[in-house]
């Protein structure tokens, strides 16, 4: 029997008590299951009659094979990392959040918003300004879902996927009507003023990093703090894993799930600052490839832990930037490969699940005694 | 004989779940397995029912040797066995419970009428009666049972085995069940009966074999015996089954006042709770007897939710003095206010969580354990190390889901927690359902002991035994009402019976 010497690294657990060789079969399952998907993918593509040791030099390439592509990936990944987060907070209150991708839509037309209503706003309250609205924004479009199952019951998942459909066509109407860019044909807004830029890394070749991916790191890192180090984090863990206990030890588990939902909307609002003011300088519709989707994915294989979100989003990430070139660099598959592989590393990683539900099953078989 | 298990050793990694088991079953009886949680005596009715194979020792049905591959095997040769949680369809009808894996086919079809008639012979020969056509989840949980048990016949089973049969049932459920296993004796059924409760083994069984950590320390007549000679073998040490408790030296203050306290029921059915009012000083315990469903469930909601919708409709709760009415159940527990509930696993702990963090449950924001919304992990390890020592949670392993330990311990891992905040007010609920015997007796004494350090203790439960050996003062709940009150020593068991009937 092991002494109660708890390590911190063991709590994020499922549950089990984590000894050395679990925690690295914890680690090296999801990788496993990633590889698998990558790989049947691959087979796919065999399968359309291209060659797969060259699809997957294509995608190396096309993900790390300059400091531009390397830089690309790294903006595809910022935002990924938000809403995987986003979606990882409200899992563990036992929320199921679809709704990032209307809180970062409100959250980027909320910055976009600031931006080009006081364009003479100097850095840095202006970028911090835009900011914090685009926090505000997904808040409370995180909020509001929250509010309606806890004091009306009503399921989150419905309400995200309509609140989805309400902020894009609040985000158009803003575009089109109120805030239009008259200098362009295209759906957007007029470009923030120039003090709200922040600042882009010069490393990556012209791709688009800015302080949005530091930013990205710093949030995983809060959230990893309030999960697991503090009072609020540890209330929402325990309504996620029984509202009935959580309720008996006099937490109120309706103001902890409008919390939760609120803290994932402001998450996947900070999608908002990399891509106004660290990329587009204005809200263009449709500037999301469905970030707020792909986060599901994302925290679904990087098991909903902070860490495991910044690996699976880098992942995803990657693939969307290496598949884009498949389009020139093939004739038989196309970028939507990416939405392939995404779907068998998703189904790589459930089935990952099973398995490991299967032997958790045998291992609890063979505990009753 | 019937059965007989020579030398069964099972192994699980390290642990020896039964060490060289021995056990002999007479053809035509009740034979007792008694022994404390983890004490192996699950191991070897599943190493007999073929659910596991045993590392060393044999099996001997009708004094043939056998083994088997899987239940299936074990099945054919007679032998059946009713799980604690039972293995039925919720949806599915009693009858297509019972045929399920087992159907009689006829040109390819479910020959549901050869089977009903069969069973229905089953039923009137064993007087177990069962509704065929109505979905199992709506069936009370002792016709479940019945309906278990029947599914063994109809497979022509002969050695049942009943694994914790009482846990679930109702006291009068329980009494149905020994009359009906009475019956499937005297028709030639051999039954083993798994059990932790003494006063089964006392009243059911001819004979009783004794588990203690993986190995039979007794094998014993049960007209030879009695409950304190069981309890001591079972645990390894003299037990006390009665606790002496001093008279209570209550204080002036009040830790809890309630008056009339109502909750409506649903419309057109009588309330759920009305004109409940009583208190409770610092320094006493007061029990609160009833049979189960009569208003206890909700005297406890209204008292620690009063704001939550549909827990209070009328009247006022005070702690410590204070109105809590329109408190938030949060705000109520910061008063010193320990609670040990009823559904330990649905109400009191986190099962999939490890130790470490059941403790801290409801904690999470006591200075103790936080600063500024911060937890002091550091802390919460210490004291939970200390506590899981102090009030012996075994294993002592804070990495350990929850889940995992056994009935016992899990009780004591929630009061070791619940008594960190050194409670004014304790409520406890039906406090050692599904214990053992040893913690029976720990768990009753730190509930006396709280009392003695000023505690105000409200104890519901629907053991007479505990209610009569701890409360110094007794109330009776029958639909809703509180219809009796007692001081200590001024009621019997008869009497108090009578009283939760209604009588």
């Amino acid at each position: 029997m092991q002494s109660a010497e708890c390590r911190v690294e063991e709590e994020w657990s499922s549950g089990l008590a984590l000894r050395g060789p679990k925690r690295v079969k914890k680690i090296a399952q999801p990788v496993l299951a990633a590889a698998l998907g990558l790989a049947l993918g691959l087979a796919l593509t065999w399968v359309a009659g291209e060659n797969p040791w060259h699809v997957l030099c294509v995608l190396a390439k096309g993900a790390f094979g300059s400091g531009y592509d390397f830089g690309m990936t790294l903006f595809y990944t910022t935002p990924l990392v938000f809403t995987g987060l986003s979606v990882a907070v409200a899992f563990h209150a036992g929320l199921f959040n679809i709704g990032a991708e209307g809180q970062l839509t409100l959250g980027a037309l909320a910055a976009a918003a600031v931006g080009a209503i006081w364009p003479a706003l100097a850095w840095p309250l202006a970028p911090l300004f835009a900011g914090l609205a685009a926090i505000a924004a997904g808040t409370l479009w995180g909020a509001i879902p929250g509010w309606l199952r806890a004091r009306r019951g009503s399921h989150e998942v419905i309400n995200t996927i309509m609140l989805n459909f309400i902020a894009a066509g609040l985000a158009s109407y803003v575009a089109l009507y109120l805030l239009k860019n008259p200098a362009s044909q295209n759906p957007e807004t007029r470009p923030v003023g120039t003090g709200y830029s922040i600042h882009q890394f010069g490393l990556f070749g012209g791709a688009p990093v800015s302080l949005a991916l530091p930013l990205a790191l710093l949030a995983a890192d809060a959230v990893w703090v309030l999960l697991w180090r503090t009072s609020l984090g540890f209330e929402i863990r325990a309504v996620g894993q029984s509202e009935s206990a959580a309720r008996a030890a006099g937490i109120d588990p309706g103001r902890i799930r409008i919390v939760a939902l609120a803290l994932a909307g402001g998450l996947a609002g900070l999608v908002g600052i990399g891509e106004v003011l660290g990329n587009a300088g204005r809200f263009k519709v449709g500037f999301s490839p469905e970030y707020g989707f792909m986060g599901i994915a994302v925290a679904l294989l990087g098991r909903n832990q902070p860490g495991g979100v910044l690996g699976a989003a880098l992942l995803f990430g990657a693939l969307h930037k290496g598949t884009a070139e498949l389009d020139l660099e093939t004739e038989h598959v196309t970028r939507e490969l990416s939405l392939v592989l995404q779907a068998l590393i998703i189904l790589a990683v459930s089935a990952e699940g099973l398995w490991s539900f299967r032997s958790k099953k045998a291992a609890a078989g063979a505990q009753t005694t | 004989m019937e059965v007989e298990l020579r030398g069964l050793t099972k192994r699980f990694g390290e642990v020896v779940a039964n060490a060289g088991v021995g056990l002999r079953v007479e053809r035509g009886t009740i034979h007792g397995i008694i022994g404390e949680n983890g004490a192996g005596k699950s191991t070897a009715m599943n190493l007999l029912y073929g659910l596991y194979r045993p590392d060393a020792g044999s099996i001997l049905i009708r004094g043939e040797t056998r083994s088997w591959a899987s239940p299936a095997q074990a099945i054919a040769a007679g032998i059946g066995m009713v799980h604690q949680h039972f293995m039925l369809a919720g949806p599915y009808s009693a009858l297509d419970n019972i045929l399920l894996g087992a159907e009689p086919l006829r040109w390819g079809l479910i020959d549901r009428q050869a089977a009903r008639a069969r069973l229905d012979k089953l039923a009137a020969q064993y007087g177990l009666s069962m509704d065929w056509d109505r979905p199992v989840e709506q069936l009370p949980v002792g016709a479940q049972q019945r309906l278990e048990i029947l599914k063994l016949l109809f497979r022509d089973a002969s050695i049942l085995i009943l694994d914790e049969p009482t846990a679930v049932l109702t006291p009068q459920e329980t009494q149905a069940l020994f009359v009906n296993l009475k019956r499937l004796k005297a028709e030639g059924k051999t039954i083993l009966l798994v059990t932790h409760k003494l006063k089964e083994v006392m009243t059911g069984t001819e004979r009783v074999t004794v588990f203690r950590a993986g190995k039979v320390v007794a094998e014993l007549e049960t007209a030879r015996t009695n409950p304190q000679e069981l309890a001591d073998l079972m645990v390894g040490r003299r037990v006390l089954l009665s606790l002496d408790v001093a008279p209570a030296k209550p204080r002036p203050e009040m830790a809890i006042e309630a008056a009339d306290l109502g909750v409506a029921g649903t419309a057109g059915s009588r309330p759920r709770l009305s004109e409940v009012s009583f208190e409770v000083r610092r320094g006493e315990i007061v029990g609160v007897a009833g049979v189960e469903g009569n208003g206890q469930t909700e005297l406890l909601q209204a008292l620690l939710h009063p704001r939550e919708p549909g827990c209070l409709s009328a009247g006022t709760v005070k702690v410590m003095g204070q109105d809590v009415s329109r408190w938030p159940a949060g705000r109520i527990r910061e008063l010193g206010v320990a609670v040990i509930p009823e559904d330990r696993l649905q109400e009191g702990l986190l099962p999939d969580r490890p130790v470490s963090e059941n403790f801290l449950l409801g904690l999470q924001r006591s200075p103790e354990f936080s600063r500024a919304g911060f937890l002091h992990t550091d802390r919460v390890r210490s004291a939970a190390h200390h506590a899981v020592d102090d009030y012996d949670v075994r294993p002592r392993d804070l990495t350990l889901s929850a889940g995992k330990l056994s009935g016992g311990n899990q009780q004591k891992l929630i009061i070791a927690r619940e008594f960190q905040r050194q409670p004014s007010v304790l409520f406890a609920t039906q406090p050692t359902r599904g214990v053992d015997v040893g913690a029976i007796e720990f768990i009753h004494r730190r509930i006396v002991r709280a009392r003695d350090e000023g505690a105000g203790v409200l104890l519901v439960s629907s053991e007479l035994d505990e209610i009569l050996a701890l409360s110094d003062r007794i109330l009776v709940m029958y639909e809703g009402r509180i219809v009796a009150e007692f001081r200590r020593g001024e009621v019997s068991e008869r009497e108090l019976g009578l009283k939760m009937g209604g009588a």
